[in-house]
């Protein structure tokens, strides 16, 4: 059986230090799942598995959990994820051509990984930076007052 | 410091420009400095208000007199007569029949002071919030050891007689909200600060709890001490990840000064409090959805009654309040429920923190007292607006109300509001100009609720899906007629059946639109014409009845 | 760590800390306060602290303290810093970039002038 292993991290033993922290408290699973997808970009089907034995929850409990959250990933993503603010106040803006830049420029469209893997592509709700809007944010990095014409640079600057 | 009791506004369209207005301007500023006022008048530009015979113009509030044309040799006359010893200046005021109509608005608002007023944001942008030291220096943590000397009764009092109402978008009296925790007979409770913030548009929470985290850990002690709980959540969005970090830092330290933690100020009130990190979700904010989510659940609103006061957290009391509800707590604690009565609107005491935002020429977020006007808001903070002239606002995030030009010297407080049929919501407002198609708008907010919507009940479910589709169709150009209809009943049953407030709220923008914009609406149909020159339709060839259709801007007219 | 008991121990911290932050002033320092906000953070206030601290550092400013604090609400004028000069009033720029906030540096804080063309006027 081969085990899932990311930046050097084995998920089963990553769970279970996890547990070990948090507990098993059912009030506990949001953050664990929330530290999951930080190191490993996305919550496998074997990390639910584990999961479910260590805080004896039925795999369907946990699994309506993870994917009910936006930030939560069932599905694994790029190097870099892409979040692009679609509420009205950034769409006011100026956000639709900002939008057009980003597909054109990545090549994909909403939802979508790239085929090097390189870049997943998301839409998201109001991230409470609009008074900079169009808003755009790449892993933890927040652009604001973006201009299509500056997308290619902001890309530029991700390995 | 003294409050603010005047305001000066000076005219600065270019005509006004060209004839002194910066020489005006610092002449005010010298004088009023002169004359020991700086305190109690603040003094601005205001963005352009039309052409005028007497510019450059000078409004002062609350007394909405305009002085005009005014000259820099005038302003020591208006300093010491109106501003020092209270006398309206009647030879330098503009005659009645030379105000141009569009000033008429001014009169109306005679008594009113729509200047800045900080309580809420009073530390924020000015103290470190990763120094307890900080917070503490400004009166910081008073408010809790006074309450703590007081009754737990005596505490809702206040609360009570100063008027406060909920800031999260329901404007419930957070006075009765705390009586009813307190009144359960329950060993265990807990309070919730509500700082999941997610409605578009808005972010004056996260402010706070960016710049400001103790005055939200005091206020949570002191709503704790009063309902009888001893353990608190704070319910951060997961977005906001500096939010969380520094409200970390400041529970840290607080329990290191042994301001939370057992026996705060030597009492025998103990009171510790966790963060909650949210992980995405819009529908969370909703306070029942909020606490299935901290126990470890989909964040599916429950059925109510029972309300969370009785049946709350792990079915205990719970008291939830937004984070502006109590960041407003440790001042009116200080400084008595009289002085927050003094502020803002009989029926809605107090201040508002306003998010301006859209097609304005500043953008931002203003504190001011309940009652203050859009009109007030766009010419006095948001120096005007930009690329064309005001069409609508919306005002309350995606789930506020879609307002036309006509409305927008209503006071902004909950019950003027509620009169209009308009929802105050978070605060958030979204300025439009005439280049913003309101078909396109609608589908940007319904695109927003049927994503966000949990899916637990069918009305909001498919309701938002569905005026989504009929609305994306309207900006194809392969509408209805029957699709207005069809609007129109979606728009009531969603605000009808809807389980929780996401859903009855999620037609008010379709009500509005169809309300005051429905010709807009039927010539993107019978026309298809997008006025705005927004929609998809414009320029596409598309087949109607089998029959080839090309759709161009000048179609119809 | 000092722990508060009673609402003495705090008037007496309280005081410390004033004390402390008058002796600030009162010593001839200029306090650069940076918004270190959200929106402050995408708009580029790292790169701007980073520029106030070397400026700092080549040019041996012994007498100037940075703090950072949160935003302001001032969105559109992001970048925003505040410059407080022994004494005198609050000056709140913003519009910044690395080569203004130098500009700044030199002739508001070690000359006393202030650039008119950057401050905030709310
Ligand atoms: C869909 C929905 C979203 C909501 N989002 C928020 C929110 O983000 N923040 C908030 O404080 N209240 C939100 N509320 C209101 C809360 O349910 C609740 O009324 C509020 O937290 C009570 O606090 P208050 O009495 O201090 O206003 C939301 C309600 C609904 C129906
Ligand atoms: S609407 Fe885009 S950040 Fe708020």
């Amino acid at each position: 059986m081969s085990v899932e292993v990311k930046n050097g991290l084995d998920i089963k033993k990553t769970i279970r230090e996890l547990i070990k922290q948090h507990g098993t408290e059912r009030a506990e699973l949001i953050p664990i799942m929330q530290k999951i997808n930080a190191a490993f970009g996305y919550i496998s089907s074997e990390a639910i598995e584990e999961l479910a034995i260590l805080m004896n929850l039925p795999t369907n409990q946990i699994f309506t959990v993870a994917t009910f959250y936006r930030m939560l990933s069932t599905e694994p993503r790029g190097k870099h994820v892409i979040q692009f603010c679609e509420s009205a106040p950034c769409h006011v803006a100026g956000g639709r051509q900002v939008w057009l830049a980003l597909q054109e420029a990545l090549g994909i469209k909403s939802g979508q990984t790239s085929q090097d893997n390189k870049w997943t592509l998301l839409t998201t709700s109001c991230l409470g930076a609009c008074g900079i809007g169009p808003v755009l944010v790449i892993d933890q990095d927040i652009y604001g007052n973006v201009q299509p014409q500056q997308v290619k640079n902001i890309l530029s600057r991700y390995e | 410091m003294k409050a603010v009791r005047s305001m000066v506004l000076v005219s600065s369209d270019a005509e006004s420009i060209a004839l002194g207005a910066n020489e005006v301007f610092s002449a005010f500023q010298q004088k009023i400095q002169d004359y020991g006022l700086s305190d109690e008048i603040s003094i601005s530009f205001i963005s352009d208000i039309g052409h005028n015979s007497a510019a450059p113009l000078v409004i002062i509030y609350p007394e909405a007199v305009i002085y005009g044309p005014v000259k820099p040799d005038d302003v020591l006359d208006i300093v010491e007569e109106h501003l020092d010893k209270g006398h309206i200046v009647e030879r330098k005021l503009v005659p009645a029949h030379e105000l141009s109509e569009h000033l008429a608005w001014l009169s109306s608002r005679k008594g009113t002071l729509p200047a800045e007023n900080r309580i809420v944001l009073k530390n924020v942008g000015l103290i470190d919030p990763e120094n307890i030291e900080d917070y503490i220096a400004l009166d910081g943590y008073q408010a809790l050891g006074t309450v703590l000397g007081k009754t737990p009764a005596e505490t809702i009092g206040i609360i009570k007689d100063s008027g406060l109402r909920g800031r999260g978008g329901a404007g419930f009296p957070t006075g009765l909200k705390w009586s009813f925790v307190a009144k359960t007979h329950i060993d265990k409770k807990y309070v919730v600060c509500n700082a999941d913030e997610s409605e578009p548009g808005t972010f004056k929470d996260r402010l706070v709890l960016e710049g400001d985290p103790h005055a939200i850990i005091e206020a949570m002690a002191i709503a704790a001490y009063a309902v009888g709980a001893d353990e608190g959540y704070v319910y951060i969005r997961g977005e906001y990840g500096l939010a969380i970090e520094r409200m970390k830092v400041a529970i840290k330290q607080a329990r290191e000064y042994g301001l939370l933690g057992k026996n705060i100020f030597s009492s025998k009130f103990s009171f510790d409090l966790h963060v909650h990190a949210g992980a995405g979700a819009y529908i969370c904010g909703e306070e029942t959805a909020l606490i299935e989510s901290i126990e470890g659940k989909r964040g599916e609103p429950r059925s109510r009654p029972p309300y969370p006061t009785t049946f709350g957290l792990w079915g205990k009391p719970t008291l939830v309040n937004n984070v502006e509800t109590l960041a407003n707590i440790p001042a009116i604690i200080r400084n008595g429920a009289d002085w927050y009565r003094s502020i803002g609107t009989p029926s809605s005491p107090g201040t508002k923190v306003y998010t301006i935002l859209g097609n304005v020429n500043v953008t931002g977020l203003i504190e001011v007292p309940m009652g203050i006007t859009l009109r007030e808001v766009i010419t006095i903070y948001a120096k005007g607006m930009k690329g064309g002239t005001f069409k609508m606002a919306q005002t309350g995030g995606s789930s506020g109300s879609i307002i036309p030009a006509n409305l927008q010297d209503t006071p902004m407080d909950f019950d003027s509001f509620k009169t209009a049929s308009v929802s105050l919501g978070s605060g958030a407002l979204l300025i439009c100009n005439q280049e913003i198609c309101v078909v396109d708008l609608a589908k940007v907010l319904l695109n927003f609720f049927r994503f966000e919507s949990c899916g637990k009940c069918n009305p909001c479910r498919i309701g938002c899906q569905k005026s989504f589709e009929i609305l994306s169709n309207i900006a194809e150009g392969i509408g209805t007629l029957q699709d207005l209809e069809d609007l129109q009943m979606m728009a009531d049953q969603l605000y009808e059946l809807s389980n929780c407030g996401l859903g009855q709220t999620a037609g008010s923008p379709l009500k509005d639109i169809l309300t005051y914009f429905h010709a807009e609406v039927e010539s993107h149909i019978r026309l298809k014409v997008c006025p705005a020159d927004t929609c998809p339709m414009s320029g596409k060839t598309i087949y109607q009845v089998g029959q080839e259709v090309k759709i161009t801007r000048e179609q119809g007219a | 760590m000092p722990t508060i008991k009673s609402l003495d121990d705090l008037t007496r911290i309280r005081e410390e800390v004033l004390k402390k932050q008058e002796l600030i002033t009162t010593s001839g320092k200029t306090e650069i306060i940076v918004g270190m906000g959200t929106v402050g953070r995408a708009t580029g206030t790292q790169e701007i602290l980073t520029a106030i601290l070397s400026y700092i550092e080549e040019h041996n400013l012994g007498n100037v303290i940075v703090r950072q604090t949160g935003d302001m609400g001032l969105d559109s004028f992001e970048p925003v810093i505040q410059v407080i000069l022994p004494g005198k009033e609050r000056v709140t720029y913003g519009k910044l970039n690395p080569e203004i906030v130098k500009s700044i540096l030199s002739n508001h804080v070690i000359g006393g002038k202030i650039i008119e063309e950057f401050k905030v006027e709310r």
